[in-house]
């Protein structure tokens, strides 16, 4: 298993956002987290990046156990997230954006990287040398997604990529996301958008209140009746 | 403040004159200024310690030439000692306060300046040191006035160092990461900055900016171990005048506090020289609480 | 006993009983001294504790009430109380046209401006010689009411005690009040106090009067109690200490604003013969109380009582 979570619960002060979450994610899959408004999806991902920090539980990635280490050391190992909200640093052009994602690697061949990422954004490299936070929110979507490939992830979190967008961008990200998959990259990816997650996805967790309500194959979820009801509005 | 830097030449004392005098007092509270807002951009702390980097800097460097060290050597070690110094304070007294209140902060890094004057007077004594001149003293006389070489290093040397600020932060991959943790401190983490390096690093340079402006000034200005204090929250005046966390509005805003001291000390009065800057801060603040520059809200806390 | 009055009782016994164990008249001049720092202080803490407001400039309402009494009395005859009221007036007024602007800022650029304001208040001090004696300072006459003369540092302490019991009195009433819960909420946030009906603008505002109205009556009272005065209380270092005191206290707890004032107002005479490490220990202090109890002592010290009596 590339990312092995057991019992992990953690909180804000006093409100517990998650309790006892039991996951895996193995090398080259594709896995969805559903749920609700505050089900504690991005405090999930904030845990595994290492930014919130967990009460209790553990985190294994690659077999190493990741306990408190900082942030900025999981991404040495190769974890990298494009958060909610994408997170661009507005001020800064987007090129610099995507060199920062380069930040851990520092000296090996970002030039190259930087044209991959021209090339799968197009649009980014026309507006290479404006602040990011002149670009609409689809093209911002797309620079917080190159900014976390350039660091060369093993293992790509994802916050709701689609949110916000209009259906057509939604379907761009999501193509993306399978030429991601089929190109090697493992993915965990979180949406409220539950259909289209479940449609891509190779296996899937349902999120509520904090805990792992259902799991199984993203057809299996697809097909649940309780999924059907809560989720995909049906 | 020791006699040199505002004297006035009564007779017809040109307008030329003061101008001189404004920038390169100004040019100090620029230096003062932009340590202020590279702190504030990268903790939102206001480090009331900044003033005390002027002082070690130039007490150190005094100290060191009086013991005859040449001057660039010695002038290289006091930054050195500085740095060390900001390093010390950050890691000591500010990471351990990391979750207090804005007050709380407040209160440390005052406690900071005052601790680390107690530490000068007891390393140095309570009084005014100087340093020679970098380039000697005979005055050069340009448009009518009088105008000391030193005043032309304290401007060419805070161009320099402002030039390579601006290098640092808009062409080295580690300024740029300083920028971005402070435009967005959750996606500097996950890009994998490591905020508490930003953070030591800001105080830092902090640090050599205070120092740099300390040696550079004592030649005109004399130093003491008190001499820290109203450069420093004049340095603070001028980084809230151009926007607290604005580069450019703290380098501005320094200047503008310089020759608005230095012409109000010309023509109104040199009592009140030192009032100047924080009359002008006032009207400012009560008419545009975001700084003269500053376009984002200035209160981020 | 009402629960408001009780904590009031206390102080009146500690401060009555405090004087058993004076050993001589130094002693009782230290602790006017205290108390009076401590009216100050408990005014100061309704504005930083309860409203939330930061003010970096309390030494120079608390100068200006020094400096207003020490001027009416000595040079125009105006007996000292009524002295000691026009100033505080004027100053309370001086508080309402600055703050009306002034308030409309927060955080660090209040911090600013009420440095700005404590910093040109001392300047003008230090400057206008021909009115406060410039640098050189001014001597005061003594306190003269109903023709008695307040002399000795024994009746200064229970002159300094009452009016700290008095002014208690009063935050303690205001604390508990409408306006008290008020305050609370613009401290808590201001968009939730306006959503509650509380307009913030007037209650600042007001704290901000009362608040320098309390340092002027303490600065008057050390004027008449010292006998001399000098720009240097006014001094940014003078209204840094009073915001220390309040928050090494703990803020929010009129309590620790009082032995805030106490314990900085002892440390240094209790240090005098160490003076050289001075500043090195009051600059340690203000950061160990910083980092180790960030809430101030006395909340610290009620939390840490508090677990004891619920382990037992
Ligand atoms: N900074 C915070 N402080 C306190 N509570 C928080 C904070 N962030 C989240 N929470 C709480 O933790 C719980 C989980 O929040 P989380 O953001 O992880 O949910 P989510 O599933 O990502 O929701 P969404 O779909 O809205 O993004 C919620 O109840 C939320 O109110
Ligand atoms: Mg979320």
């Amino acid at each position: 298993m590339l990312l092995e979570i057991a019992g992990l619960t953690s909180h804000y002060g006093r409100i517990r956002a998650l309790e006892g979450i039991d996951l895996e994610v193995a090398e080259g899959e594709l896995v969805a987290l559903v749920g609700a408004n505050g089900a504690g999806k991005t405090t999930l991902l904030r845990c595994i990046s290492g930014v919130q920090a967990a009460t209790s539980g553990r985190i294994a990635f690659a077999g190493a156990e990741l306990g408190r280490m900082a942030p900025e050391r999981r991404l040495g190992l190769g974890i990298a997230q494009v958060p909610e909200g994408r997170q661009v640093f507005a001020p800064m052009s987007v090129e610099d954006n995507l060199r920062l994602g380069a930040f851990r690697r520092r000296g090996s061949d970002v030039a190259a990287d930087l044209a991959r990422m021209y090339a799968m954004f197009p649009v980014l490299e026309a507006k290479r040398r404006q602040p990011a936070g002149t670009l609409s929110g689809g093209q911002q979507q797309m620079l917080a997604l190159g900014r976390a490939l350039m660091s060369h992830p093993r293992l790509l979190l994802l916050d709701e990529p689609s949110m916000g967008l209009a259906p057509l961008l939604v379907a761009e990200i999501f193509a993306i996301i399978q030429s991601l998959k089929a190109a090697g990259t493992t993915i965990f990816l979180v949406e409220q958008n539950a259909a289209a997650a479940l449609a891509i996805a190779d296996r899937a967790y349902v999120l509520e209140t904090g805990q792992v309500v259902l799991s199984g194959s993203g057809a299996d979820l697809l097909a649940d009746p309780r999924v059907k009801e809560a989720y995909l509005g049906v | 403040m020791a006699a040199g830097f505002w004297s006035t030449d009564a007779m017809g004392a040109p307008l030329i004159q003061y101008l001189f005098a404004g920038l390169t007092s100004g040019a100090i509270y620029a230096l003062a200024g932009l340590g202020f807002s590279l702190i504030y951009n990268a903790s939102s702390v206001i480090n009331f310690a900044q003033g005390e980097f002027i002082m070690i800097g130039g007490m150190t460097a005094a100290s060191l030439v009086a013991a005859g060290i040449p001057l660039p050597l010695a002038a290289l070690a006091a930054v050195a000692v500085t740095v060390v110094v900001g390093m010390a304070l950050e890691k000591l007294a500010i990471e351990p306060a990391r979750d207090a209140g804005v007050v709380s902060v407040v209160i440390i890094t005052i406690g900071a300046s005052i601790f680390l004057r107690g530490v000068a007077q007891l390393v140095w004594d309570k009084d005014f040191h100087s340093l020679p001149s970098f380039s000697g003293d005979i005055p050069l006389h340009v448009g009518g006035a009088v105008l000391m070489p030193q005043s032309l290093w304290v401007l060419g040397v805070s161009m320099a160092v402002i030039a390579w600020l601006w290098w640092f932060f808009t062409r080295t991959l580690f300024g740029k990461a300083m920028l971005a943790a402070s435009a967005n401190r959750l996606a500097a983490q996950l890009v994998g900055i490591a905020v508490k390096r930003v953070l030591l690093a800001a105080f830092a340079l902090s640090a050599l900016l205070g120092a740099v402006g300390g040696v550079v000034v004592t030649p005109i200005t004399f130093t003491n171990t008190d001499a820290g204090i109203m450069l420093g929250l004049k340095g603070f005046a001028a980084a809230v005048l151009g926007g607290l966390g604005s580069g450019p509005g703290a380098i501005a805003g320094g200047l503008l506090v310089g020759l608005a001291e230095a012409l109000a000390a010309g023509y109104l009065s040199s009592a009140y020289k030192d009032a100047i800057a924080f009359v002008i801060i006032l009207s400012v603040l009560v008419l545009r609480p975001q700084g003269l520059f500053g376009c984002r809200g200035s209160d981020r806390v | 006993m009402n629960t408001r009055l009780r904590p009031l009782a206390m102080l009146a016994i500690v401060l009555a009983g405090a004087p058993l164990f004076f050993p001589n008249s130094y002693v009782y001049d230290v602790a006017g001294t205290a108390l009076l720092n401590a009216v100050v202080c408990v005014g100061l803490d309704l504005l930083i504790g309860y409203a939330g407001q930061i003010s970096l400039g309390h030494a120079g309402f608390f100068a200006l009430g020094a400096y207003g009494s020490a001027i009416l009395t000595g040079r125009w005859g105006v007996p000292p109380a009524t002295a000691l009221a026009a100033s505080a007036v004027a100053v309370g007024l001086l508080a309402f046209l600055i703050g009306r602007p002034v308030l409309r800022l927060k955080g660090h650029t209040l911090a600013m401006a009420t440095l700005g304001i404590g910093i040109i208040i001392h300047i003008v001090l230090k400057t206008e010689s021909w009115l406060t004696g410039g640098s050189d300072g001014l001597s005061v006459d003594p306190f003269r009411a109903f023709g008695f003369t307040l002399a000795g540092e024994r009746p200064w302490y229970w002159v300094a005690a009452v009016l700290l019991l008095a002014v208690m009195w009063l935050t303690g009433n205001l604390v508990d009040s409408p306006l008290g819960r008020a305050l609370r909420a613009v401290h808590g946030s201001e968009v939730a106090a306006e959503a509650a009906g509380v307009d913030p603008a007037p209650t600042k505002l007001m704290v901000f009067v009362l608040s320098a109205m309390f340092a002027s009556l303490a600065g008057s009272l050390i004027a008449h109690k010292s006998g001399f005065i000098t720009p240097d209380i006014a001094s940014f270092f003078r209204s840094i200490e009073l915001v220390t005191m309040v928050v090494l206290g703990g803020m929010a707890s009129t309590w620790g604003a009082v032995a805030g004032a106490v314990i900085l107002t002892v440390l240094p005479q209790a240090l005098a013969g160490i003076e050289d490490y001075e500043s090195i220990l009051l600059g340690a202090v203000m950061m160990g109380t910083m980092i180790f109890l960030p809430r101030g002592l006395v909340p610290s010290l009620a939390a840490a009582v508090r677990r004891r009596g619920r382990v037992s």
